[in-house]
């Protein structure tokens, strides 16, 4: 009934659409298996893309190709852009969404793309052949063939839901669990691990006093995520709610400890430290008296809240009843009570840079499979497996993004080579080179990588090198043409600035604190002149030059650094390599080595326990 | 990997381990030449390649030491780079000096095996060599490693646990704004994180300027020079130095204070600490020189037990030693029965009859012989003790390096506060300081500092 596929892709959540749909657009017959047509692109969790970090990664994802930033500004209903009180590498947008018109969007647009296909069913296993991915094994008995699959099982493998004491089989609230792939790699060979996360409860906005919560609306100026021209900026944006707990929901919280899997040993996998539950919360962070609460809108029409900063697994009646201690919830009916689920997943060392297994060939993982967290990252590893599995079955060469050039690479480079030990989330801190890897230049890093292999499109390389152009030109006027102090040093006076006394060359004001291109344009006559006879929109270009003006001395510090650095990710280790007849090494550096395999000196270096003169031996047996 | 492109000039000490008459310091990269004429009497830039030149090497216009500097131009040398030998005198203090000299100049300590890796990616090495340079590196690090521990016992292991454990927090204070200004949580302001910068500054510079050469070769070796009033401690003192700087009078208990010498013995300094006679009194001021003489002997690295011949006795003795080892369990003690000149016995019968007591000497100061004689042992005692004194330098020298460009590196950092440059640049300067530190405060990465937050700070909605 089936054709042999090249790819198949195993689930529909923000990595497998990724994954299908980069495959599919490279020109590889692709083939989406899902457990349920109508939960494709579902945000199980909190309703917003984005944010400190992650908000970069989908701006990577858009340069590369990838549509989350596309979905997201067709289905957004606020936009912000945070951190704006520091310097550029941190501004990191972010955007709430409406959470059945981002799942709609998504499947229209996978329905849109000609190569691929769509079967409902479970994925039950893998077939393989030689130590090479053949298949995959289906609920309805059938084995559909493919060179190659890519899973992307989120938290469906042997999902556990908790609520209280209660337990059930489930990979969302609702949607039942996946079985079979788990044990069928454990026999091939794989090694697995349990996972934990969790969600707050989700209330009904018609029974919500915001009269006593703070608002927090969108930008004034919403932006968006997608470089492209196919989105548009928010015209209208709905705002979310602040509000707070307090002693009296803590006490109340407490009454069901004795009753949360978190406490009584129901629940023995790893959560994240960084999203805890506010059981967690309460119980390490006993002094403090209270904890913010989000109420955010689930969409445009719809009436639901979601309750962030309020993620639980006790009991539902408990839930409840904290949860209308808490002004303006007093009144709170709940649609659904959070909960907690484990959740099945494979240390990721056990993966290659492009996703792909060591064990098995052709075999690709992408998601929270790999003990991730995040729609973000998630998504970015699908976009990443979708375009190698691509790339493997069609015997070209693979396509890895290294750490100095995206938080994609350092998010898989992190993955494969250190493991995690809790739900991978992305930082900015864990970036060497956060200065490199901004928001506003994703595009001038990534699209023509991406161009080259046949991803992002002509038109989107031809946008990115017009801002490219445009901002040198740019940056060269300013440069090189002058201000006069009489236009300029009133402006001067506005920031407590010092005035100038003689004719400058604009940059040279340019980089001074609290000085931008905006009140540049207003001392000076010749560039605002300059601008304005542009027939394009200038403001990118205009930020673009700005940044690079102010900034130059911190970007040109941290591509140095990064190029000394980044010698070593060119000197390849080769894959025979015999760790065990190198006598110098360790025991401990030998099993680490083998068991890693990394593929460069570089990545070797970042191994823990890995010593520097471990790395000066190696580079001498690759001497050879 | 052939021609492998390197811009960083290394320099080490060549000469094997110890005090030897001359020591060789060897640098290697482009500009070796210019570095070392910068610091050399002679106009050496233009040199040919195995040319070889005699002159000073000057520190801040002092001469420092007459050396012999032999020019090899890329490729003919062991590295296949431009190198630079210097021939200097042996002494421990002087390598010491110019090692630090040539690093102020903007070279770099090398790295354990780097000449010789440096020489097989030029190619100057058979490939059947590799194995032996993978063990050199090796061995090197892991010997390096080790003295670096052994430095580090005591106080300066503690004090490295808590710089460590500052910059965990300083750092993790600053990603916190960054990565978590989201979160509804109270940041640290910038007077908060100035202050711990401050701190962190503090702790660095302590460190920079105790490793610095080790307290023992930068200041010298402590010498105590301790003994019952009137044994002939200062008369001593005055004959090792030459000069008059004790107050020196026949009436016991003269000298109330510790008075300190520092001399150059075979090129090593040495802090001759003459203290008030060990005797127990009433006199206040005289007691308070009694308790100072006694801090002195447990810093002291030699302990001079002076006594007057005439009191000699397998007892006294015994007590002797014990007295000091009480104090300082791991100084070498040196015994001298003094004022021989004095003596009416034989001082063969003497020798014969205490010949069990190792390092126990008959001298006497007024005797030129004896104080020879005298200075020598110290010196031997020095160097027997220390196993291997180059790789102290070496070790040592690593250590003030990367605490010195830690603290450069803090200074900007709190330049970066004070200026209120935004937290992501402040956090470029922060992560060259942990890389600096890492090989002494072990590495700190980013799950530290994650774990730190996470652990005080109430994070995640």
């Amino acid at each position: 009934m089936h054709q042999e596929y090249d790819v198949i892709v195993v689930g529909g959540g923000h990595a497998g659409n990724e994954a299908a749909a980069a495959a599919a657009n490279l020109g590889s017959k692709t083939l989406m298996i899902t457990m349920n047509m109508e939960t494709i692109g579902q945000m199980s969790c909190n309703p917003a893309i984005g944010g400190i970090a992650k908000g970069q990664i989908v701006r990577e994802i858009d340069a590369l190709g990838g549509y989350t930033g596309i979905v997201t500004d067709k289905s957004a209903i606020q936009f912000k852009l945070l951190n704006l009180s520091k310097g550029p590498a941190m501004w990191s947008p972010r955007a709430q969404c409406d959470r059945m018109l981002f799942a709609r969007t998504w499947r229209l647009t996978l329905e849109g793309l000609k190569n691929l296909d769509f079967w409902q069913d479970m994925a039950t296993g893998i077939t393989t052949e030689n130590g090479r991915v053949t298949g995959v094994k289906t609920g309805m008995g059938i084995t559909i063939k493919a060179k190659s699959v890519i899973l992307n099982s989120g938290t469906f493998l042997n999902g556990i839901i908790h609520l209280g004491e209660k337990q059930y089989g489930g990979g969302r609230m609702g949607e039942k669990a996946s079985h079979g792939i788990t044990n069928d790699l454990e026999e091939l060979g794989f090694q697995s691990g349990r996972m934990k996360t969790g969600t707050p409860p989700r209330v009904d906005g018609r029974t919500i006093d915001f009269s006593k919560m703070e608002i927090q609306d969108g930008d004034t100026n919403p932006g968006k995520f997608s470089y492209s021209n196919e989105t548009k900026n928010l015209t209208t944006q709905k705002p979310c709610w602040i509000t707070y707990t307090n002693p009296e929901v803590h006490e109340m919280l407490k009454t069901g400890f004795d009753r949360s899997p978190m406490f009584n040993g129901a629940i023995q996998s790893t959560g994240p430290r960084y999203c805890p539950s506010i059981e967690d919360k309460i119980n390490r962070f006993a002094h403090r008296e209270r904890h913010q609460i989000f109420a955010e809108p689930e969409g445009w029409d719809t009436v639901e809240y979601y309750v962030n900063g309020f993620s639980t697994s006790l009991p539902e009646e408990v839930q409840s009843a904290a949860l209308r201690l808490i002004p303006g919830f007093e009144n709170a009916k709940m649609f659904r009570p959070g909960y907690a689920i484990e959740y099945d997943y494979f240390p990721p060392t056990q993966l290659k840079h492009t996703l792909e297994t060591k064990l098995i060939e052709n075999l690709f993982f992408s998601g929270q499979i790999n003990g991730t967290t995040g729609y973000e990252e998630a998504a970015s590893q699908g976009l990443m497996a979708g375009i190698n599995a691509h790339q493997k079955v069609h015997e070209k060469d693979p396509f890895i993004l290294n750490r100095s050039q995206a938080y994609i690479g350092v998010l898989i480079d992190d993955l494969i080579t250190k493991g995690t030990e809790e739900p991978y989330r992305m930082f900015t801190s864990r970036a060497e080179y956060r200065i490199l890897l901004r928001n506003d230049n994703a595009d001038i890093r990534l699209t023509e990588l991406s161009n080259a292999i046949g991803l992002a499109s002509d038109e989107r390389l031809r946008l990115v090198n017009h801002k490219i152009k445009e901002t040198k030109e740019l940056v060269d006027f300013i440069k090189t043409t002058s201000v006069d102090p009489e236009f300029l040093n009133p402006i001067l006076a506005e920031i407590d600035s010092s005035p100038i006394k003689q004719k400058m060359k604009m940059d040279n004001v340019l980089t001074r604190p609290g000085m931008h291109l905006s009140q540049m344009k207003r001392g000076s006559k010749a560039l605002t002149k300059y601008i304005s006879e542009k027939d394009f929109d200038t403001k990118e270009v205009e930020e673009q030059a700005e940044l690079l003006i102010k900034y130059a001395g911190y970007i040109d510090r941290e591509k140095e650094v990064a190029e000394k650095i980044e010698r070593l990710e060119y000197v390849k280790i080769p894959d025979d390599v015999d760790y065990d007849k190198f006598s110098t090494f360790s025991n401990e550096s030998k099993e680490k080595l083998k068991a890693i395999k990394p593929a460069t000196i570089g990545q070797a270096s970042r191994i823990s326990g890995i010593k520097p003169s471990d790395v000066s031996v190696l580079l001498i047996h690759l001497g050879r | 990997m052939r021609n492998h492109q390197t811009e960083d000039i290394i320099c080490a000490i060549s000469s094997p381990p110890g005090v030897g008459a001359i020591a060789l310091i060897r640098l290697s990269g482009a500009g070796s030449v210019n570095l070392v004429n910068q610091v050399f009497t002679k106009d050496i830039k233009a040199a040919k390649g195995y040319s070889v030149h005699f002159g000073n090497i000057m520190k801040q216009d002092q001469p420092l030491d007459e050396v012999v500097v032999t020019i090899f131009r890329n490729p003919h040398s062991f590295t296949g780079e431009e190198s630079v030998e210097i021939a200097c005198h042996g002494s421990v203090f002087i390598q010491q000096e110019l090692l630090s000299l040539l690093m102020a100049h903007g070279s770099r300590m090398a790295e354990p095996g780097e000449f010789s890796k440096r020489a097989f990616y030029n190619g100057k090495m058979d490939l059947t060599q590799t194995e032996a340079i993978a063990d050199l590196i090796h061995s090197e690090s892991e010997g390096a490693h080790r003295l670096a521990m052994q430095q580090m016992k005591g106080g300066i292991s503690k004090e490295l646990g808590s710089l460590r454990d500052e910059l965990i927090k300083f750092a993790a204070l600053v990603e916190l704004e960054l990565d978590f200004a989201e979160e509804d949580i109270e940041f640290a302001d910038r007077g908060e994180l100035i202050a711990l910068v401050k701190s962190v500054l503090l702790k660095v510079n302590k460190l920079r300027d105790s490793f610095q050469f080790g307290s023992a070769i930068k200041e010298g070796v402590n010498v105590a020079i301790v003994g019952k009033p009137n044994a002939g401690k200062s008369s001593w003192l005055n004959a090792l130095s030459d000069d008059d700087v004790a107050i020196v009078s026949d009436i016991a208990g003269t000298t109330r204070d510790k008075i300190e010498v520092p001399l150059i013995l075979a090129g090593t300094k040495f802090r001759f600490i003459d203290t008030a006679g060990l005797r127990e009194t009433l006199d206040v001021i005289e007691g308070m020189g009694v308790e100072r003489a006694k801090d002195v002997i447990t810093k002291a690295e030699i302990v001079i037990y002076m006594f007057d011949i005439a009191e000699i006795s397998q007892t006294y003795l015994d007590d002797a030693i014990k007295y000091v080892k009480n104090l300082n369990n791991t100084a070498e003690i040196l015994l001298l029965a003094n004022k021989v000149d004095t003596s009416t016995q034989s001082l063969g019968a003497y020798g014969h009859e205490y010949s069990h007591f190792a390092n126990l000497y008959f001298v006497s100061a007024k005797d030129p012989e004896s104080v020879e004689f005298v200075k020598k042992e110290i010196v031997r005692l020095f160097n027997q003790n220390k196993v291997s004194s180059n790789d102290i330098v070496v070790t040592n020298a690593r250590h003030f390096e990367a605490l010195r460009n830690a603290s450069i590196d803090l200074e900007k950092s709190l330049q970066g506060l004070e200026n209120q440059l935004s937290g992501d640049f402040v956090a470029m300067d922060i992560r060259q300081v942990i890389h600096h530190l890492g090989s002494i405060t072990g590495e700190i990465t980013q799950d530290n500092l994650l774990g730190h937050i996470f652990k005080n700070f109430c994070i995640g909605k």
